[in-house]
């Protein structure tokens, strides 16, 4: 009875999730492919993966298409991080005084429900430049998310550990920086995995509604100027550009909250 | 199943059914590639209707046991025979069914449906009983085991001791040939515990089904146990057994005899020093 | 997004902290033994005696009066060129109102009508096929196998940036409704099918060692144990899914749109007409609320068994 054995049973059996995965993906590409070749129904007006493959060969070359990635990496920085800036700190102060909190609550329970593109003219008006808005609408969308995970974890702190540091004699400041902080830290993380995506998503819109440059504006401006398979491209790399940030985000996360592991 | 009760509820069993037979059984596990040797090569003779109670540390494979005797999972080696059919070998698992039932050490009460539509669920899916029928048979038995009022309630209603008396009606329903529990009164208090033992016990005194119990607390194998038998640490073999001749019906005046106290004496030292080797070895239990 | 995390979003929404866990708790409890209605009275007496309610009044109150303040009061550069809560106010209750939209004219009724119908549908569709596909996929490892992949590699995609193919394959097909109905489905089928997924994985193993013990076949075991049993996640996917489905919906009308709220907001901007723009999207926002809480109310009804304790 050794060890080989159990290790080749998991082999096998990773093995056979793997090959399902496979043989599904590779038979929705057979079945698209030959969907827009026939002009089936949907596909009709759709580029085939063989022409998106090609026009993705040709984009790589070509360096627009990178200044584009670089211009919606910005602007998700730029809109992202100003929303943790803000975000964590006003959590965290909601959750450690309860007045503050209520205060607090109302008004941001009253405009959160609000899309944040919604808000995409209103901030078209009041800032100067076209970036500033688009940055300030991103700010949005991740803002209130952050809010929301910082305080779901705060307020979820197990109260016997905040009455082992008061029976501790510890003081207030103590409390935050030794059990509020570190037990909100996952929160924080997933809150900003979460965010991360809200704001692509609106990264992407505000790009095609109002933007010059970006891979939303390149996915618009593909489909207005007619080079179909482009579209998909544009598609694509916001698809990879958005799990990249949000892959890092969990990394870093585990990275900082190395107790979470479980063993 | 022939010589089964058709209808839900009446207990038709005869105590000549249930009769398990464990022979040389074995079972490896593999949890993160890691082979582990659960079960060594045990061997257990349980007569129909006769309250067998295995004690041991936990982790000592007692769960393992039940589980192959319920069908959940398959045995390495060996074999196990319920009325001489074979339920479980190397190769062939008999599917959990109802004439093996299982009490949860947590309890498995469906928390989205009633108390009633609990225990009609046997008969219900079964197709041994219409619904009607099968709620009907549901609130008799309550009604005999002293639970009247609760059909309608939801499981998070009801105390941790009535959770439990519902789930062996649930069981009892379905006419069992062998009952098995799985530490079912481990987590209730001491005071409750003592309660549920003797209602166990005026259940099993009424119907005499076979029941395969497993436990760690030696004073309740004690009391409601016919033989106690007692596993090792991991790897569990079967140390020894003992056979618990109190009369029946028990009540809990028995707990105070002289004899009781040998007996407690006697399984005590058999248990202590597996206990002692589980303890120093900081085995994690295997689920 | 992960499933996991959109959860943690919606938790907070409706769980409260430990405090008033306990508080709401024992309100339950009392209501088990005390009539609908007294419970009502109870309620609304605790509510006025206490300070927490002002002081959210408070935040509110005072969140509009800075908003008054900003662009009508004191008349601050970049602020005065926004409409104050007063103009808003004014043109939201006016019954001739210079663009055309208060609570008095048809118009603007006829525009949240088109995006809620818009979302109604985008929903409907969402569930009927999101909660089966979920059930299944948590159910059967094999199905999974099979489905999840694919899933997770759409998923990524951001959905408005399906705008430009939404609209190609709909051309010629179906009406200028479908590409908008099409993309905010996709929102709400994504927090649908993973939230019922988690939900059938969430179900202790050992609710189905038990159904199986008494005989169940794998029918009983669908209807009885895996459909209940993900019935909470299935819900809280739901609440998700109108919020994200509705976040889609506004940017797909103003891309493309003809009538419905996201459109207004857009068309006003471009109309000039800012007070438009502020009621559009204070309507926005309270419709969002109620369908979440709609949602939340239903799910309350159908999941009797968690909202009663024990005494």
């Amino acid at each position: 009875m050794t060890s080989f054995n159990a290790t080749k049973l998991q082999k096998t059996v990773l093995n056979r999730t793997l090959l399902r995965g496979v043989i599904s993906i590779v038979a929705l590409l057979l079945l698209w492919e030959i969907g827009s070749r026939f002009h089936f129904t949907f596909l009709a007006s759709v580029p085939a993966p063989t022409e998106v493959i090609a026009s993705l060969n040709k984009m790589i070359s070509d360096g627009k298409f990178w200044k584009d990635w670089l211009a919606s990496y910005w602007r998700v920085l730029e809109g992202f991080v100003a929303a943790q800036l803000i975000g964590i700190p006003l959590g965290l102060a909601m959750a450690m005084n309860r007045t503050f909190y209520n205060f607090m609550f109302s008004p941001l329970e009253v405009l959160r429900p609000i899309p944040p593109l919604a808000w995409v003219p209103t901030a078209i008006i009041f800032w100067p430049t076209t970036e500033l808005s688009i940055a300030f609408v991103i700010f949005l969308g991740a803002f209130f998310t952050v809010v929301l995970n910082v305080l779901g974890g705060a307020r979820n702190i197990d109260e016997r550990m905040l009455r082992v540091a008061a029976s501790f004699g510890s003081r207030k400041s103590d409390i935050f920086w030794k059990i509020v902080l570190p037990a909100t830290l996952p929160s924080i993380f997933t809150g900003m995995a979460v965010g991360m995506g809200i704001t692509w998503e609106v990264v992407v819109a505000a790009e095609m509604i109002a933007g010059k440059s970006g891979l939303g504006y390149f996915t618009w401006a593909s489909y207005v100027g007619g080079n179909y398979p482009q579209i998909i491209v544009g598609m694509i790399s916001i698809g990879i550009a958005g799990y990249l940030s949000s892959g890092l985000i969990r990394f870093i996360g585990k990275r900082a909250t190395p107790w979470q592991r479980q063993f | 199943m022939a010589g089964r009760s058709k209808q839900p509820g009446k207990f038709a069993g005869v105590a000549s059914e249930g009769a398990i037979q464990i022979r040389n059984v074995s079972k490896v596990y593999d949890p993160e590639g890691i082979n582990v040797l659960a079960v060594d090569n045990c061997s257990i003779d349980i007569a129909p209707g006769e309250f067998c109670v295995i004690v041991g540390p936990s982790g000592c494979g007692k769960t393992t046991l039940l589980n192959a005797i319920a069908g959940f999972h398959n045995i390495t080696q060996g074999e196990i025979l319920l009325d001489g059919k074979a339920i479980c070998t190397p190769t062939y698992t008999a599917p959990p069914g109802s004439e093996r039932i299982v009490v949860f050490q947590n309890g498995a009460l469906f928390p989205w449906s009633t108390i009633l539509d609990n225990v009609a669920f046997g008969p219900v899916v079964q197709g041994t009983a219409t619904a009607r029928e099968a709620n009907e048979a549901a609130q008799e038995l309550l009604a005999e085991l002293g639970l009247p009022d609760i059909a309608d309630r939801y499981p998070n209603e009801l105390s941790s001791g009535m959770r439990r008396r519902v789930e062996i009606a649930r069981a009892l329903i379905n006419d069992p040939k062998v009952l098995l529990l799985d530490e079912p009164f481990r987590a209730m208090d001491a005071l409750t515990k003592g309660v549920a033992q003797e209602f166990l016990l005026q259940a099993y005194d009424r119907i005499r089904k076979t029941v395969f119990f497993i436990t760690h607390d030696l004073e309740e194998a004690l009391f409601l146990a016919d033989r106690i038998l007692v596993m090792t640490t991991r790897p569990g073999r079967i140390k020894c057994s003992l056979n618990v001749d109190f009369p029946r019906p028990r009540t809990f005046h028995m707990r105070a005899s002289k004899h009781y106290l040998e007996l407690k004496a006697e399984i005590f030292t058999a248990v202590r020093e597996e206990a002692t080797k589980a303890f120093v070895a900081g085995e994690r239990e295997l689920a | 997004m992960s499933s996991l995390t959109e959860r943690f979003l919606l938790m907070v929404f409706t769980v409260s902290g430990e405090q008033e866990a306990k508080e709401a708790r024992k309100e339950r409890q009392a209501e088990s033994k005390v009539g609908a209605f007294s419970m009502l009275l109870f309620r609304l007496r605790q509510t006025v005696t206490q300070p927490r309610t002002y002081v959210g009044l408070l935040g509110v109150v005072s969140m509009l009066l800075l908003w008054y303040a900003l662009t009508e009061l004191l008349n601050i550069p970049r602020f005065n060129k926004l409409p104050g809560p007063v103009a808003v106010w004014k043109e939201f209750t006016s019954r001739t109102p210079i663009y055309g939209i208060s609570i008095y004219t048809p118009d603007y009724y006829m525009h949240i009508f088109w995006s809620v119908w818009r979302v109604a549908q985008a929903f409907f569709w969402a569930t009927i096929l999101g909660v089966p596909l979920g059930l299944f996929m948590g159910w059967r490892k094999v199905f999974r196998d099979y489905t999840f992949p694919i899933l997770e590699i759409i998923r990524p995609i951001p959905v408005l940036a399906w705008v430009p193919i939404a609209i190609l394959m709909f051309t010629g097909i179906a009406s200028r409704e479908a590409p908008i109905i099409f993309l905010t489905f996709l929102a709400s089928f994504y927090a649908t099918v993973l939230n019922t997924m988690l939900g059938v994985e969430s179900i202790d193993e050992v609710y189905f060692r038990a159904a199986r013990c008494l005989g169940a076949k794998p029918r009983h075991i669908f209807f009885r144990i895996v459909l209940p049993g993900a019935l909470p996640f299935i819900f809280t996917g739901l609440q998700i899914g109108v919020g994200v489905g509705w976040f889609s919906l506004v940017a797909a009308e103003m891309l493309s749109g003809e009538y419905g709220l996201g459109f207004l907001i857009w068309d006003s901007y471009v109309l000039v007409q800012f007070q438009v723009i502020i009621i559009a999207m204070i309507t926005l926002g309270i419709i969002g609320y109620l369908f979440s809480a709609a949602i939340r109310m239903v799910g309350n009804m159908l999941m009797r068994w968690t909202t009663r304790e024990s005494v």
